[in-house]
């Protein structure tokens, strides 16, 4: 197929759940309501970092109203094992750890006990009765503050793994590992400028809009219902279930609609507590947190240490790179690490490159996925450092990044080698863009450029289609919907059909009436499950050649099928009619598809951007700003617009604003969307968006997967365009007015 | 128990009467007493707009104001934007222009825009954006809203 004969896929229809969504009848985890529900409420840890010697809940147990009151010592006690939480294992211990503390509170805001009763304000008020005598311990906030001598420990038992060695070193430094290929001390003797440079950036949240919800109920015939606003219905029963030591089957949950996730909506907080005061009590639970519990007990994004160093001949050939990347995973090891040392040169064809990750615990929040998870700090650090080297050099950036571009056969020192990839198309398009010479306009005004990489995921996803006798289908899906993707999921099960897009109905439906599917994450949703619809479809266009070949009495070898019409020698038959003769033919028509794909096709995307930087204050303005993504194929390019317009303004907000502001001793001050200050409406301009197209060879209609790689570039796509706006190279994120005004006065002493 | 007070108001055109108590926010009473849980909690203090509604056609955050302050008072909540079973246009406009993703922020951003539309019908891009600043969406970086919103003062104007 190539573009020109799709007749579904490029269109931009209504989205399937649109009305709904418009007029506040789509019910999202916070609107479920039950019976004789309970709401439940956590209480929270007030110390970044301590020994709990004990909990008294027997003041609050009495309170009138209450019905029931547990503590981590409630949980079945299972043996140590790794477990699936939806982005690879982790040790038993620490999930069940984070959900409710065990012995030691590891962050301000860490779950100590849980309270269930008549409304949440008598829930609220009983919590407050829970007598918790502490042991208040130093703490330690910062990768590089945890990783000295004599810092305080977090986990008395962990011990760092080097090169995939276990060692017998007590640390904060949960994993230190590196990439290596070719010969960096020969990389560097061969490169005429070099520019090391090291960089801090803040702890940030996703900002999810909807709090996280759950509500549970433990019912009478032993099983364990959950609804709640997830990423994943399948890992949020995984999880339950391994916590609560029931098997899968025992569990089923209820994805309701959902207010945004970023990959912050991935980790399980709040289902296994609410499952077991739903135990205790006999009755539905309901636990939403608080603004305030989201930003201190959900999972934001690594802060992080990095260094950089690229060195580079004068004909604007990078000969080596080097990176030393330090990030914060917070109270349990799983920073983003891993992911940020794949993508820190992703972008770059670099043949000698040491990459060092270091895995680092500390008394924050444990961290969780933020929209191409770690690789929006690593791309700050080389899109600057890129940007500084071209300069020297004398090169146009985008020439520079042109002349060291990754491309097909390009290996990633991580191992990897690109299949068809869409780097240079992108760095052309914004050579391209008008954007790219359009006069500044006035003083104190620069332009920057930046690009980014995020590889995307494939993983499980099932589809059933079944035929409605009007010509309809019904497409049933495991996807949570958290953007549109109803919508590109159904285009591509329509397209196969040959009928409308409006003709598929999609479902998202629970855990126990459809195949496992892995979380919206990743980029992976239209992609992956995408494929699955497609797989779905075709296996329905099978089975109605095989009627249509007992209507004709024909092989049904000679069945053809063409957008929706099926035809044989001179007879044919359109989808809708033979739809409305399944009964005649055999009975009712069921696709289905199940996949766990490969030929994943990593996403390209970059940024031009006018900042103004009013020096007498350090704000910085964003005047202009244009976001370049490859797509692969864009089946709903509105809705891809949507993920890179809002994947950029996310990025901006990371760049400028946003940050953990946390006390000496780990108190997060900011801690509500007043002094947590994201981007608003007034805040931007409009965000251009030009779409590539670079089909990724390795799915049916070339789609990669959009969700990420847009968040990447802005950081160091923005510090170039204050560079060039008054001449100052930010070294932090964010780029907020002091540190602006503090680089500013440095330069000038 | 604590005492439940006695409110009477006018939500969408309709007269309701609910009970709740002091401590209660509108929009909890709206949620739970009442189940309009079509307007969103998102902070629970005012600084994200996702419970935006009406009240005597001034723009609130219904979690900054008590249940029992809606006495006699008009209520608009995002349950009565539509025209029975037709959508308005700016619900229409919000549609054509995907200017939602998940969705959450909508039924605030669709109130806060309508009380816009209703003081300035042809209002220019610096204005929509000054209005709905008080509303936050993380989703869609807010281009594609600010254009259906003036795609919908357009078609009203028409």
């Amino acid at each position: 197929m190539n573009t020109e004969e799709y007749s579904v896929i490029g269109t931009r229809p209504v989205r399937h759940d649109g009305a709904d969504k418009v007029t506040g009848r789509a019910l999202y985890g916070a609107d479920f309501q039950m019976a004789g529900l309970l709401h439940g409420f956590i209480l929270r840890s007030p110390h970044a970092h301590a020994r709990i010697r004990r909990i008294d809940t027997r003041k609050a147990a009495a309170f009138p109203g209450v019905q029931a009151v547990l503590t981590a010592d409630d949980f079945p006690q299972v043996p140590e094992r790794l477990v699936d939480l939806g982005e690879g294992d982790t040790p038993l211990s620490y999930a069940r750890g984070n959900v409710l503390a065990q012995g030691k509170v590891l962050y301000r805001g860490h779950a100590v006990a849980a309270v269930a009763a008549s409304s949440i304000h008598v829930a609220e008020e009983a919590a407050g009765l829970i007598e918790v005598d502490y042991e208040v311990l130093p703490c330690a906030l910062t990768a590089p503050d945890a990783m000295r001598e004599g810092a305080p420990i977090l986990h008395e038992d962990l011990k760092t793994k080097e090169f995939g060695e276990q060692t017998s070193r007590v640390s904060n430094v949960a994993e230190h590992f590196r990439h290596a290929m070719g010969d960096i001390d020969a990389g560097f003797a061969e490169a005429e400028v070099t520019v090391e440079r090291e960089f801090n950036t803040a702890t940030v949240h996703q900002g999810y809009i909807e709090p996280h919800n759950a509500t549970a109920l433990w019912n009478n015939d032993g099983r364990i219902l959950v609804w709640c606003s997830t990423q994943g219905a399948f890992v949020v029963r995984d999880v339950t279930a391994c916590l609560l030591d029931v098997p899968v089957s025992r569990v089923k949950v209820t994805p309701m609609e959902i207010g945004g996730g970023f990959g912050g909506k991935i980790p399980v907080y709040l289902e296994p507590v609410a499952a077991l005061l739903s135990k205790k009590t006999g009755r539905p639970v309901k636990i939403v947190m608080s603004r305030k519990d989201v930003f201190e007990a959900s999972g934001p994004t690594p802060g992080s240490y990095i260094k950089v160093k690229i060195g580079a001949r004068k004909d604007g050939r990078i000969t080596a790179a080097q990176a030393y990347l330090a990030y914060e995973a917070g109270a349990y090891p799983g920073a983003m690490v891993a992911p940020g040392a794949m993508c820190v040169f992703a972008a770059y064809d670099i043949a000698n490159v040491v990459i060092d990750g270091f895995d680092v615990v500390v008394n924050k929040p444990s961290t969780a996925a933020y929209r191409a998870p770690g690789a929006t700090n690593a791309a700050f650090a080389t899109e600057s450092v890129v940007d500084e080297i071209a300069e020297k050099l004398g090169m146009d950036p985008l020439d520079f990044r042109l002349k060291n571009a990754a491309k097909q056969g390009t290996r990633r020192a991580d191992g990897p080698k690109y299949r068809r990839i869409g780097c240079i198309e992108v760095i052309e398009a914004m050579k391209k863009h008008p954007h790219y010479s359009a006069p500044l306009g006035g003083p104190n005004r620069g332009r920057g450029v930046a690009i980014g990489f995020w590889f995307n995921v494939g993983l499980p996803s099932s589809c059933t289609i079944s035929v409605n006798a009007d010509g309809t289908v019904n497409l049933v899906e495991g996807s949570t919907d958290i953007g549109g993707t109803r919508t590109s999921i159904a285009m591509q099960a329509a397209e196969v059909l040959g009928i409308p897009a409006e003709a598929v109905r999609p479902t998202v439906v629970d855990t126990d009436s459809v195949g496992f599917t892995a979380v919206t994450g990743g980029s992976r949703t239209t992609f992956a499950t995408g494929w699955a619809a497609y797989e779905a479809a075709h296996d329905v266009v099978r089975q109605l050649r095989d009627r249509a070949a007992k209507l004709w009495e024909v092989e049904a070898a000679s069945v053809t099928m063409d957008r929706g019409v099926f035809r044989a020698a001179d007879k044919s038959i359109t989808f809708q009619e033979l739809a409305a003769k399944l009964d005649q033919t055999g009975g009712p028509v069921v696709g289905r598809g199940a996949v766990n794909p490969r030929g994943v096709g990593g996403s390209f995307s970059g940024n031009i951007v006018d900042v103004e930087v009013d020096p007498e204050t350090g704000k910085v303005t964003i005047l202009r700003f244009t976001a370049v993504q490859d797509a692969g194929k864009a089946i709903h390019p509105s809705y891809v617009e949507g993920q890179m317009q809002g994947g950029s303004v996310q990025s901006i907000g990371w760049a400028l604003n946003e940050e953990y502001w946390m006390n000496g001793s780990g108190t997060m001050m900011n801690s509500s969307l007043l002094d947590y200050r994201m981007p608003t409406a007034l805040d931007l301009p409009m965000i251009d968006t030009v779409i590539v197209e670079v089909p990724n060879p390795g799915h049916p209609f070339g789609v990669r997967g959009v969700g990420e790689a847009n968040i990447v570039p802005p950081p160091g796509a923005i510090a170039n365009a204050i560079y060039h706006a008054a001449g100052v190279r930010m070294d932090r994120l964010p780029m907020n007015p002091p540190a602006i005004m503090e680089a500013i006065w440095k330069q000038r002493d | 128990m604590h005492n439940t007070v006695r409110v009477q108001t006018t939500i969408n055109g309709e007269a309701r009467e609910f009970l709740c108590e002091p401590r209660q926010s509108l929009l909890e009473c709206l949620r739970d007493v009442l189940g309009l849980t079509g307007t969103k909690e998102g902070c629970n203090d005012g600084n994200c707009g996702a419970c935006t509604v009406l009240m005597d056609d001034r723009v609130v955050t219904s979690c900054l104001v008590l249940g029992v302050e809606a006495q006699g008072a008009q209520i608009t909540t995002i349950e009565g934007i539509a025209r029975g079973s037709d959508l308005h246009p700016l619900q229409r406009a919000f549609l054509q222009n995907a200017a939602l993703q998940c969705g959450v922020c909508t039924p605030g951003f669709i109130v806060a825009a309508k009380a816009l539309l209703d003081r300035e019908p042809n209002p220019n891009e610096e204005q929509i954006r000054l209005w709905l600043a008080n509303n936050l969406c993380r989703c869609t970086g807010y281009d594609k809203i600010i254009r259906a919103v003036e795609q919908a003062a357009e078609e009203a104007r028409a």
